[in-house]
Parts: C-alpha cells; structure tokens; sequence
C-alpha cells in the first residue's frame, strides 16, 4: 500500500532528481530575479528621457526616439541578444581598449544590457501613453496657478499619468520575466538555463513542468501584487466613478477593473450592483 | 573582406539570410490560421456551459500566457516527440521523428491560441445580444448565425487585437531557431560562425525582422481601415 503510494507519488515527483539538483533551481531563479529586477529598474530609468525625445519638438530628436523604439520592438530580443553577446566578442579589441571587456564577457551583464535597452523601448511608449492621456488643461491649469514646471509634472500630471501607466508596467514586468529565459541560450544559468542543464542530465521530462509552474507562481504573485497597488492607488477614482456611473456592462476600463472585484470599503451593495 | 562582398558578393551569405527570411514568413503564415483557429474555439469554449470545458480552457490560457514562450516551446516539442515515440511504439513501427518545422508550429500555434482566445472571448462579448435575437428571428440556424453575423463584427472589433498577435509572431518564429529549423537568425547565426563577423549578420537580419514588421503594421492599418468603412 505505501509503496504504491510512494511509486504514484514518483511519477509526478521525481525526488531523486529534486534533491540532486533542486538546488540548482533555486539558483537558477535567484539569477533570473536578478537579472529582470535590473533591467527593468535601469529600463525605466532610461526609457524616461527616450519618452521625452519621442515627445519632443524637435524633429530631429523625435526622429531619434522614434527609431529607437521601432527597432528595439520591431525587432525580435532574441536577435538584439545575439547582436549584445556575439557582437561583443567582434569588437573585444576595442572594448579592451576602454576598459569594458571585463563586463560584455559576463553573459549575466550582455543579458542585462540587451534587455534593458528592450524594455527601455516599451516602457518609453508606456509613459508617453499615459502622460498624454493627462489632460492639456491640467497642465494649464496648474501653470496658471502659478507652480513651477517641475511641479507641475511632479503634483499634477505624473499622478495622473501613474495610473494609467500602472496596469501596462505591470503586464511589461511580467512579459520581461518571460523573456529572460531567452538569457539561457546564451549560456547563462538563470532558471531556464539550469533547466536546460538538468534535463541534459537526467532526461526527466517533468523537469520542465517544475520549470513551468515556477514561472507561473511568479507571475500570479506579480499579478495579485499589482491588483493591490492599482486598488490602493486608484482609491479616489472609485468613489468618483460610484458616484457618476449609473451602468457598468462589459467595460474594461482601468477603473471598473480595480472596481470589478470585491471593494474592500465603502460604498452601498446597491451602489456595487450598479 | 568587406560587407558588400559578404552579404551580396558571389560567395556571399545574402542568400542564406533571404532562404531564412523566407522560412520565417513561411513558419508565421502557417502558424496563423491555426493560431487564430484554436484561439477562437478556446474562447467559444470558454463560454460554454459546461465547468468542465470553462475550467480547462481557462487553464489552458493561465499555463501558457504565464510561462515563457522559450518554455512553451520546450514543452510542446518534446511532449511531443515523447508522446509519438510511445504511439509507434505501441503500434509497432519505431523511430517516427517529428520534422522540426512542423513541430515548431504546432508549437507556435499552441501559444498563439492561448494569447488570441483572451483577444476573441473580449470581441465574442462585444457583440451585442439582440444581434444573435434578430438572426433567430431571421430563422437563421447557429452555424449561419456565427458566420452571417457574428462573424464579421468579430473579425472587426478582434482585428486590432490580433494584428499585436501577429507582430508578436512573427518576432517569436526566432525561438525555433534553437529547434534546428534554418530561419532568418539562424541563418545568421551560420553565416557569422563562418565569417566572424556577427554584428554583420545579426544587424541584417535585424533589419529585415524591421522591414517585416513595419509592413505588416501598414497593412494592419489598411485592413483595420478597410474593417471600419462604414464605422465613424
């Protein structure tokens, strides 16, 4: 009766193998939270001023933020990857030169930069989405009541522009953890690239199913956590829009979605219903 | 050597990139229909009445929009392959081997219809009731229903949608490039082991995966317009 138990129990986990390379998983993943957590806080840093070269005036820096985007979304992370790994080893004379050489022989570091120059492309679209979402005349208004430019962005439109941004940083975050095990291709041991590893080893197809179902903890943790910040952070919008919406069919708008689930406070069950 | 010569000289590497490109094309054209296909009948699934079916489906959708598409494609190769060795060997012939092509875009088309049954089910409920009442009262029977009506309201409201999907594609035939399928980045790949000269070859394929992206983005825009005439 045990033994078959036991047996039952090892064709879905094969513990032999959890507890020779468990450990390497929990590596792997260690890596790979690294590397996304990195590209995507420098992505964001970047991707500020390539938003506001996509919305400037001048057309030649438009231009410029503008290709920037096109190719780094036009084109496949993977080939942007291959060009960041490969192409450094091309020109290691002169990245010897400048001192650099030690950093682009890290598949860790080519990782990282390929993909904060990637994501740098799309968060620079989020933010020009969400900045010219905010009304002109909130700019306007705050001018004229005589704030500083940089308190205009910092009081009136980056709030605004927060909200709307914050779902679609959301999805990118979750996208840019998906894409990081393209870094196992190029030889590094993130979470995929020790799965890889393991597979080679033991030939335990279930290996990938493991694989799998960390990835998808992570991204439903990223999602819940999202879920709250949204909730919390669009708080003043649903006791507005209880107030002015009268119908919500199948509407899927940012804030009948934070509004859609449970509210936590406030509000009548009639007003819910409505 | 320089760059001309090595991309479109006599014993140039421009051919290789060319078959490749055309690969690629070939592997998102072939994915497509069974992509969208499956996409749709996920998300007509999903509105069924039956838990059962709901439950899997959702499932379906939730596993492989939340692990990465490199993974997806790992699993679905090699469950693959393991499942056809079990069958041939339990009817009796060995050693069927799936062509790597084909693998990668049951492959492809298994994510596609994960990522486009979220795009349908968002167009199926944007359809409005009283347009399946009317068709009803028209004496039209379901299968007319969904293709007469439905179906070309869906395809308009799902275009947008699908259109990302596609650009999504066509930069995700990459991945099978690690599967031995000779595509545009393998095939960049071979032409900058043998030449050294990968910021070459990478640069060019880049820039063809541009030129197809930013066509498929001119003709999304006519086939959206062409969907919309008759619309503000």
């Amino acid at each position: 009766m045990l033994q078959t138990l036991q047996d039952n129990a090892a064709t879905f986990f094969n513990f032999e193998m959890m507890s020779r390379y468990g450990y390497r998983l929990v590596q792997g993943l260690w890596i790979t939270v690294q590397v996304v957590a990195i590209s995507v806080v420098l992505g964001f840093l970047l991707a500020y001023p390539i938003c506001l070269a996509r919305m400037s005036r001048n057309r030649i820096v438009s231009a410029a933020g503008l290709s920037y985007v096109t190719f780094f979304r036009g084109t496949p992370l993977l080939c942007q990857l291959y060009l960041v790994y490969y192409g450094a080893g091309e020109i290691r004379p002169f990245l010897s030169d400048i001192g650099l050489w030690w950093l682009f022989r890290a598949a860790y570091f080519c990782c990282i930069f390929a993909f904060t120059l990637n994501t740098a492309a799309y968060q620079a679209e989020i933010m020009r989405g969400a900045l010219s979402s905010v009304p002109r005349g909130q700019r306007e208004a705050a001018a004229a009541l005589g704030l500083s430019q940089y308190r205009v962005s910092r009081h009136v439109v980056w709030p605004q522009a927060f909200i709307v941004a914050l779902r679609p940083f959301g999805n990118e975050l979750i996208a840019m953890i998906k894409s990081s095990a393209l870094a196992a291709i190029v030889t590094l041991l993130d979470l995929m690239g020790e799965t890889r590893f393991i597979f080679a080893r033991t030939f335990d197809f279930l290996i990938y199913v493991y694989a799998a179902i960390i990835y998808l903890v992570i991204v439903e943790i990223i999602r819940r956590l999202w879920g709250l910040i949204e909730r919390s952070s669009s708080r003043h919008l649903l006791v507005a829009m209880r107030e002015t919406q009268t119908t919500r069919g199948e509407d899927e708008s940012r804030i009948s979605r934070a509004g859609g689930h449970g509210l936590p406070h406030g509000g009548s069950p009639e007003s819910q219903r409505a | 050597m320089n760059w001309f010569s090595l991309l479109f000289g006599p014993n140039g590497w421009g051919g290789l990139l060319l078959e490749g490109a055309v690969v690629t094309i070939l592997l998102a054209v072939t994915t497509m229909p069974f992509g969208f296909g499956g996409g749709l009948a996920l998300a007509i699934a999903k509105l069924s009445p039956n838990p059962a079916v709901r439950a899997f489906c959702e499932a379906y959708t939730t596993f492989f929009r939340g692990i990465p598409d490199l993974l997806s494609l790992f699993i679905v190769y090699f469950g693959l392959q393991a499942l056809i060795d079990k069958v041939s060997k339990l009817l009796g012939f060995g050693g069927l081997e799936v062509h790597a092509f084909v693998a990668g875009v049951i492959a492809l088309a298994v994510v596609v219809a994960a990522y486009s049954s979220e795009v349908w089910i968002a167009a199926l409920k944007a359809v409005p009731r009283g347009q399946h009442e009317a068709a009803q009262a028209l004496g039209l029977d379901q299968r007319r229903t969904f293709v007469l009506v439905v179906m070309p309201q869906l395809i308009r409201i799902a275009l947008p949608g699908l259109g990302n999907i596609w650009t999504i594609l066509l930069k995700e035939t990459s991945l099978i490039s690690t599967l031995a399928v000779m595509d545009l980045l393998r095939a960049a790949s071979e032409a900058s082991r043998n030449t050294t000269r990968p910021i070459l070859f990478y640069s060019a394929a880049a820039a063809i995966y541009l030129v197809f992206s930013i066509l498929s983005n001119v003709v999304q825009g006519k086939l959206e317009r062409r969907a919309n005439r008759g619309f503000a």
